[in-house]
């Protein structure tokens, strides 16, 4: 096995004349967590069923730890798990059912089959509900069922396509312990990878995303709008970019660097404008998908992951 | 692990999976039970009285046609369950796991045929209640004649497995599914002799397989004329799994790889 779990070069699929991935290319390490972003139609979903053995690309090469896609796709099942865009467990089966039979068709066994799917049960907080068919399952324990089937053969690779869709924000709070779609990136991402209209536009770490996009940026509010200009060249040194006012608030991209905050409020005081408020704001991904894509991440574009575990 | 070991395994670990759904969801099971039973009802004692069938017994002509019809339709249980399980996703979870890609279909299918078997024996049950008797058969011809049945029933799951693929939703597979084959049963030997049809219905009806197996049916069970040979019933049967299995496939083939 290689030290990159997930290695893809020059991916290329189409659906008749729509293009869905153009020559993508991108690797995640072994124990990293790849954050896979993009807006609705950029490839994600395409790239992940590929990787997952779904979907056959037309160019380029994949290889999920050291296994080819297409050539070693039997091989390489036994190595993954799945949750895809929709819970996919069957309606009339009890939640342990579910797994059970995940488990036989892994080939566990049905001795190891059942002591995984009760182990899984009891970790995603399923136990009381193990017994009832899972079409009586809220949206939040499906999502959950699902997750837990992705599980069940302990695979080294794991792929969520859009693990929190379809949630609600307190069964989505329940799963992540967060909020917002992009914040589930930021946070739980080793690595981030922006794919829009089937390219790879942009890749590195969150910092680096957010660095990339100018950094950091000043936010003054000043006690009297009078102040603005004598505040704008105060700042001026100090700023990456001409500082931008917009009636009592001055705004500046920086780089941040140690004492910049003392600095500022030190020269605003010498230019004699009085700050109300100062703020130092990173970038968020929204801001970064927005710097690069054009437009802005709308509510249901969840980024996807591939989590690599161990 | 062979491959023929681990398609087998994981065959009847799906057609075990969709069993387990008849008995928790109440309108599949009359659909195997009290449907045809009702059907039986109706035509012995409200139709029965009015079709000449020539010297038999009117049960006794009605049951091996009605059990034709009664187990052609057993498969439309494939058409709703595959296309519910592409509709919600889980022929890709399917996709992903290390399992035979062929147990998908084959579990489907072959978990028609113990249902098959249950309607069969409520059928032959009601029909011995309300006056049906095998008429000069030994037990081998009853055997084959039950044979022949199941094996017409897994030839329909095939064609309800493509229905299912090709239907958006089970609605639909359920519609599609009734109302192309409902018609084709009534205009055949099933319920009526063809001989008292009008002319153009009645070539139709002699053509009709249907017709070639009821009647092969009733020339194992009632010891009538099979009109033609009981070994084309066979064929018919064996022909369709031919022509619908890998049409099948190919469809499936299709709707996964998108």
């Amino acid at each position: 096995m290689t030290d990159d779990a997930i290695v893809v070069e020059g991916l290329e699929k189409s659906y008749g004349a729509v293009k869905a991935l153009c020559g993508v290319d991108f690797a995640a390490p072994t124990g990293s967590v790849l954050g896979l972003l993009g807006p609705n139609g950029a490839g994600k979903t395409t790239a992940v069923r590929i990787l997952s053995t779904l979907l056959d690309p037309d160019g380029g090469t994949a290889r999920v730890t050291g296994l080819d896609v297409v050539k070693d796709a039997a091989a390489l099942r036994a190595q993954i798990g799945l949750a895809g865009q929709y819970a996919a467990v069957d309606e009339n089966l009890t939640g342990f059912e579910n797994l059970e039979m995940v488990g036989r068709l892994y080939h566990l066994g049905k001795s190891e089959s059942r002591t995984r799917a009760d182990e899984l049960l009891e970790r995603f907080d399923l136990t009381d509900a193990a017994k009832r068919p899972a079409k009586t399952y809220s949206g939040g324990m499906r999502r959950r069922l699902d997750l837990a089937a992705a599980l069940v053969a302990r695979p080294p690779v794991l792929f969520l396509d859009e693990p929190t869709t379809g949630l609600d924000p307190r069964s989505r709070l329940a799963m992540w312990e967060t909020t917002q779609y992009l914040d589930e990136a930021d946070r739980l991402a080793d690595g981030i990878v922006v794919i829009d209209h089937g390219r790879v536009i942009a890749e590195g770490t969150s910092d680096e995303l957010k660095n990339q996009i100018g950094g950091e940026r000043i936010e003054i509010t000043l006690e009297d709008p009078a102040d603005a200009d004598a505040a704008v060249t105060a700042l001026a040194p100090l700023a990456e970019d001409r500082p931008a006012v917009e009636g009592n608030i001055v705004r500046a991209p920086v780089r941040r660097r140690h004492g910049l905050i003392p600095e500022i409020v030190r020269s605003l005081d010498d230019a004699g404008a009085s700050i109300d408020d100062i703020a130092l704001q990173r970038p968020t991904l929204d801001d970064v998908f927005l710097v690069l894509t054009g437009h802005a991440a709308e509510e249901e574009e969840a980024p996807e992951k591939e989590e690599v575990a161990a | 692990m062979s491959s023929f070991a681990t398609t087998a395994e994981d065959t009847i670990v799906l057609a075990r999976r969709n069993l387990k759904r008849i008995p928790r969801q109440p309108d599949l099971l009359i659909a195997y039970t009290i449907q045809p039973v009702m059907f039986v009802l109706l035509f012995v004692y409200v139709f029965g009285g009015a079709i000449n069938t020539g010297g038999l017994d009117y049960v006794d002509f009605l049951m091996p046609g009605i059990i034709v019809q009664s187990i052609a339709f057993g498969g439309f249980v494939t058409a709703l369950g595959l296309s519910e399980d592409v509709q919600k996703g889980l022929i890709d979870r399917f996709r992903s796991l290390p399992m035979s890609r062929a147990a998908v279909l084959l579990g489907r299918t072959s978990s028609d045929v113990p249902l098959n078997c249950l309607s069969l024996v409520v059928l032959l049950a009601v029909g011995f209640l309300a006056g049906f008797n095998f008429i000069g058969a030994t037990v081998g011809e009853v055997a084959l004649g039950i044979f022949l049945l199941l094996l017409l029933g897994y030839a329909f799951s095939w064609i309800f497995a493509l229905v299912g693929l090709y239907s958006s939703t089970p609605e639909t597979a359920n519609s599609i599914g009734f109302t192309a084959i409902f018609p084709l049963t009534f205009a055949s030997s099933i319920f009526v002799p063809a001989s008292t049809m009008p002319d153009g219905l009645r070539q139709f009806a002699e053509a009709n397989p249907f017709t070639t197996i009821a009647d092969a049916v009733r020339s194992l069970w009632l010891d009538t004329p099979a009109n033609s040979d009981v070994w084309m019933a066979f064929v018919w049967c064996v022909v369709l799994i031919a022509v619908f299995a890998p049409l099948a496939v190919a469809r499936y083939r299709k709707v996964v790889a998108k």
